[in-house]
């Protein structure tokens, strides 16, 4: 059996595993505001900063807009770069999001998902993050804590990487995950801090057709995000397109390259399948619900029910070839979507799953589940009768009602 | 101004400048362009200072002010600003 490296063990809520892989990812700038629930993040680096912990300049910053502003800035000049936030931080960043995955700067950043208001809610749902869908950054949802410490090592690696050169959200489930206390496997600092290594800086052709560092530096000065009109703007976007599909490649390989060293796999990075090879029904989830789905699978799998489930884990870039190999075969498939799509006939996961299923060779019927809203707990109890309606509708071979609501009243 | 078109994969990422600003003639964006009064002028020299194009300068040869028509952008502050109305913003 090969041998991984020796972890301490930890009890940390998701909030402070982030922060503290963020302490190990040895951070240049470090640009946040406080939101819940997300504040433990920003509280416990500050303090890594106050202790003289780690070498990271700390900018206080007056909202989340000049927080991204502050991220985007500093990581053009080629410094690591690490904030987070949450709902209405993150809706608030909405217009340098774009601005961060256009300047192509690797920014990593923790969003604790909360619901949006109005009514104010703090929960988690994914409303917040998958309004930020087509902003051009990678997302990895975790299912725990532990989950959360190692993606956002590896974020670090994914998003510098020249072939990918995108920022990366890692979205942790608010409260359920951010506040919650769970036995972490830390990696020794040094381990960290070779896996991260050193931003690598690829070199671009300039204007005065020399190559020159990706960054802003007074040696070699270059604009980096200018106008560009109805002449090259589309060309930009294409190029963002291209990086993203690298990312899927990179995001497995640093995956697996990180599981050889701590012993700890998430699929292969991009979905976890749980027992779905030969399964009949399966769901679709992502984040911290999987943890519930895989025990109700466990239970039904006892019953000699082929139940399965697959955990999306990188939602942006999305390997629909993948997926459709995964669940071509399943008969039944419910996608549970934590937020909500108004008017859009069902949520988000589920129109891009259906869609996936259109170039499959064998189409299984397909149900949207709407969970969770606003923090809603949704229980095993729950996750059983999804898999129940599942059985009547492979037998039936047929879905009626495609869109259903689960845990809400009336 | 012309301009070679490249394709996605042959530019630079993140719209980083390939060319030097000074090649981008942005005087093409004007529709009114600032014609100076000689008689009227007295080159106290405002209008370069006014200019957010930094494209009026202070020829030393000729010792007189000279407008860069390929960087002005015919935006008109240079005859806002004239204290004796020596500037008229004539159409192109």
């Amino acid at each position: 059996m090969k041998s991984y490296v020796k972890q301490k063990v930890l009890a940390l809520n998701g909030d402070e595993a982030v922060a503290y892989a963020a302490k190990q990812s040895d951070v240049d700038v470090v640009a946040a505001y406080p939101v819940t629930p997300q504040t433990i993040i920003v509280e416990r680096f500050s303090e890594y900063v106050a202790n003289g912990e780690v070498n990271t300049e700390f900018v206080c910053v007056e909202s989340e807009h000049s927080a991204m502003t502050a991220c985007i800035t500093a990581s053009a000049t080629g410094a690591r770069t690490f904030t987070a936030t949450a709902a209405p931080g993150l809706a608030l960043m909405h217009e340098m999001l774009y601005v961060a995955s256009g300047c192509r700067t690797p920014v990593v950043m923790a969003v604790a998902n909360r619901a949006l208001s109005a009514p104010l809610n703090i929960h988690c749902d994914h409303s917040d993050s998958m309004g930020q869908r087509d902003s051009g950054w990678i997302q990895i949802y975790a299912e725990n804590s532990q989950e959360a410490y190692d993606s956002i090592i590896q974020s670090f690696r994914i998003a510098e990487n020249p072939e990918t050169l995108l920022p990366v959200m890692v979205c942790l489930d608010g409260f359920t995950l951010s506040h919650t206390l769970e036995n972490v496997q830390i990696l020794p600092d040094d381990v960290v801090e070779k896996i991260v290594g050193i931003r690598q800086i690829p070199h671009v052709v300039t204007h005065e057709k020399k190559k020159g560092p990706f960054r802003l530096s007074s040696e070699h000065p270059m604009s980096i995000g200018p106008v560009a009109l109805q002449d090259y703007y589309f060309e930009f976007k294409r190029q963002q397109e291209e990086a993203m599909k690298n990312a899927s490649k990179i995001i497995q390989h640093t995956h697996e390259e990180y599981a050889q060293i701590s012993g700890r796999r998430y699929g292969d990075g991009l979905f976890d399948l749980y027992c779905l090879e030969d399964a009949e029904t399966a769901i679709i989830c992502l984040g911290s619900t999987a943890g519930t789905v895989k025990n109700v699978v466990d239970e039904l799998r006892a019953e000699g029910i082929k139940a399965g489930l697959l955990r999306i884990r990188t939602f942006r870039p999305l390997a629909i070839k993948e997926i459709i190999r995964a669940i071509e075969k399943v008969k039944a498939v419910a996608v549970m979507d934590r937020s909500i799509s108004f008017g859009g006939h069902g949520g988000p996961v589920f129109h891009e799953i259906r869609h996936a299923l259109y170039d499959a060779s064998l189409h299984p019927c397909v149900v949207n589940y709407i969970y969770g809203l606003g923090g809603r707990d949704t229980s095993p109890s729950q996750i059983r009768k999804i898999y129940d309606d599942l059985q009547n509708i492979m037998h039936k071979s047929k879905v009626e009602n495609p869109v259903r609501y689960v845990g809400l009243r009336g | 101004m012309t301009i070679q078109e490249k394709n996605w994969k042959e530019i630079p990422p993140a719209g980083v400048c390939w060319k030097s600003s000074t090649e981008y003639l942005t005087g093409d964006w004007k529709t009114y362009k600032p014609v100076r009064d000689l008689e009227k002028c007295t080159r106290c020299l405002l209008c370069a200072i006014f200019c957010p194009d930094g494209a009026i300068h202070w020829n030393s040869k000729k010792e007189d002010i000279e407008f860069d028509y390929d960087f002005c952008k015919g935006c008109g502050i240079c005859a806002n600003e004239c204290p004796t109305n020596a500037i008229e913003m004539k159409l192109e």
